[in-house]
């Protein structure tokens, strides 16, 4: 089995030639039915228009706002809701045609969710819900039981003590370890962490953090990270992507991000986090309003309504991403030559 | 896997060394039993449905015997313990062999109707969509008739009879089931652990089995089991209007309208057929009620 020979190929840098997954143009947009008949009065631009690729071995951390279509992005690359438009790319593979069946590809991507109790069947044990993906694809049960103790003890739970049980008599901490082994079960390349640690205590969100680290170097994994949570995401990602209103308003590396962001709503993002230390902690909100609705979405750049750069061109011309460094983009006026904003500089290197 | 470390962890994962926590089943058995009034029910339940069984061989009198010059004698008559009927036939001996079609009756209609509509829910509350809409709206027709209404309707239509009494019996306990059952799985469908076995590649058919059934079967048979009385009383009412059993058999419903005559002269009589559906329809009814607060638990 593979689970042994990954650990041999883990890479703990990340190789930018080979991007793993490839997403482009994803667009999904939920109608509001009314009416007698139930016909579309509206639809919520949840996610609208966003590509990224993730490099192999690489972290990628997703945040933004409540509502800014995150959680949503996890879901359509997992594929339990359907695109409008868009190809998900999964090592140069198209996922949902001939060449990548979505079986085949949802073994190669799974998904931890937040919610470490709904995650898992009430009625089966813990050793039976981490077996039934392997059992899916084919595996016999002994040897699919098999495999979910070795990974329960690769995720800290003697099997012993836990492959037996229910999920209610485990702790908040210990369920999302399993969740986590229920999701390598399937050998996947792809670990999407959607608020994976988001509802554990400080001191066990730290724990599940490192066991994630530590699981990436073993089976060679690349991680999705989303979550609201500035300082986790700036612990694992390599690179960063802030997302504003179903899309991408900036996207960089971590460390560039997090100390010159390019987009006003990053800096604001960046802004609202409390600094460690007494004596710098922020004053005045950075942010002020509620995003706006995604039913209807504000004209040009989305963010205009609440920036504090706003220029005429901001409300009538969507900015495209622009190069404002290494690796580094921005959909911003001010990161795009001649784009008629008065701040416009070229910063691409 | 490397065959040494296989070798060297293998105690650890063996089967056998596993510490394992009671099912879900066994401990709503735990604290079932610790319900006094349910456990009665349950006892209650089971004796009426081994008389049923045994009723042939264990009959004091024969219950279709009857005699002209005995009719109507009170309970406590030398060799009639509850009396006769107003055919002379030995009352006792008629209650427990028509405890079998009455049991019957009551049983059989739920238990298909527990088939047929949890099948249709189960289906269109995991599929959703049109089907759900195409579904449900048609069961939403039958809930425009009165149970009671729709019964006598259909079995008045098929005409009397076992069969035809099974039948309209059968198709008005299916809406509320599949109504139950859609629900119920409309919720289950929604949670994460769904979710993550549709993420795993699973197909409709293995979730529904290892995951949407396991967690729905519980309230939908909890629901079900407090139709046995209601299925039981319809049964009577059917028989008691003549559509449903026809005489000589003994009923319990059907021996209630014929003794009705001899309301007045012999009360207590009259109302024994009575006090036997009232017996069964309430253990079913406190059955159900020990059953459903035994699985309200968070597992």
């Amino acid at each position: 089995m593979m689970i042994a020979t990954q650990s041999r190929l883990a890479t703990s840098a990340p190789d930018h030639a080979t991007p793993l997954l490839e997403v482009a143009g994803l667009i999904k947009h939920f109608p509001i039915k009314s009416g007698l008949f139930g016909r579309p009065s509206a639809v919520v631009r949840a996610v609208d228009d966003i590509s990224f690729t993730v490099v192999e071995g690489e972290t990628l951390g997703i945040v933004g706002e409540s509502g800014c279509g995150k959680s949503t992005t996890a879901r359509l690359l997992m594929h339990l809701i359907a695109a409008d438009a868009g190809t998900i790319r999964l090592s140069g593979k198209t996922a949902g045609t001939s060449e990548l069946p979505m079986k085949t590809y949802r073994s190669r991507v799974q998904m931890v969710f937040q919610d470490s109790y709904a995650s898992l069947n009430p009625r089966m044990t813990i050793e039976d819900s981490i077996a039934y993906g392997p059992g899916v694809h084919g595996m016999a049960g002994d040897e699919a039981a098999r495999r979910a103790r070795r990974l329960l003890d690769r995720v800290g739970l003697d099997p012993k003590r836990f492959a037996g049980r229910y999920p209610h008599e485990l702790s908040g901490g210990q369920r999302q370890r399993v969740n986590i082994a229920r999701a390598l079960a399937l050998q996947p390349k792809l670990l999407i962490l959607d608020e994976a640690v988001s509802a554990l205590d400080k001191s066990i969100e730290a724990q599940v953090l490192n066991l994630l680290l530590d699981l990436k170097d073993e089976f060679g994994l690349t991680y999705i990270f989303i979550s609201h949570d500035l300082e986790v995401v700036r612990f694992m990602a390599n690179r960063v992507m802030v997302m504003y209103l179903g899309r991408v308003a900036e996207i960089g590396p971590a460390n560039a991000l997090y100390k010159a962001s390019r987009h006003p709503y990053s800096t604001a993002l960046l802004g609202s986090m409390l600094s460690m230390d007494p004596d710098h902690r922020t004053e005045r909100a950075p942010l002020t309003g509620d995003p706006p609705n995604p039913i209807n979405p504000p004209s040009g750049c989305r963010f205009h309504p609440r920036c504090t750069f706003a220029e005429p061109v901001c409300s009538t011309t969507v900015p495209v991403l622009a190069a404002a460094g290494n690796d580094h983009w921005a959909a911003c006026h001010m990161a795009m030559l001649a784009s008629g904003h008065s701040n416009a500089k070229d910063t691409a290197v | 896997m490397q065959p040494n470390t296989a070798a060297a962890v293998a105690p650890a994962y063996a089967s056998d060394a596993i510490e394992r926590s009671p099912g879900y089943w066994a401990t709503v058995w735990q604290r079932f039993r610790r319900d006094p009034v349910a456990v009665g029910a349950l006892v209650v339940i089971s004796a009426l449905i081994l008389m049923a069984i045994l009723a042939p061989w264990i009959t004091p009198q024969d219950p279709y015997k009857g005699m002209a010059l005995r009719r109507l004698r009170p309970p406590g008559t030398e060799g009639y313990l509850l009396g006769t009927d107003e055919l002379g036939r030995d009352m006792l001996s008629r209650l427990m062999m028509g405890a079998r079609l009455s049991l019957f009756m009551g049983v059989t209609p739920v238990l298909l109707a527990f088939l047929v509509g949890t099948s249709i829910g189960v289906a269109a509350g995991y599929v959703g969509g049109l089907l759900n809409t195409v579904l449900m709206r048609t069961i939403d027709v039958f809930f425009a008739f009165p149970s009671v209404l729709l019964a006598i309707a259909l079995s008045g239509a098929l005409g009397a009879g076992v069969t035809n009494g099974l039948i309209s019996l059968t198709v008005v306990f299916i809406p509320p089931i599949a109504r139950v059952a859609e629900s119920v799985t409309t919720g289950v469908r929604a949670r994460d652990f769904v979710e993550a076995a549709r993420a795993s590649g699973a197909g409709a058919l293995s979730i529904i089995r290892h995951h949407v059934l396991g967690n729905v079967l519980g309230p939908i048979l909890v629901y079900a089991m407090s139709l046995v009385a209601v299925s039981m009383i319809l049964a009577s009412g059917l028989s008691f209007l003549g559509l449903g059993v026809r005489p000589p058999e003994p009923e319990w419903g059907l021996m209630l309208n014929t003794l009705r005559t001899a309301i007045y002269t012999q009360p207590l009589l009259c109302a024994l057929p009575g006090v036997m559906i009232f017996i069964t329809s309430i253990s079913f009814n406190l059955l159900t009620d020990g059953l459903r607060s035994a699985m309200d638990i968070k597992a």
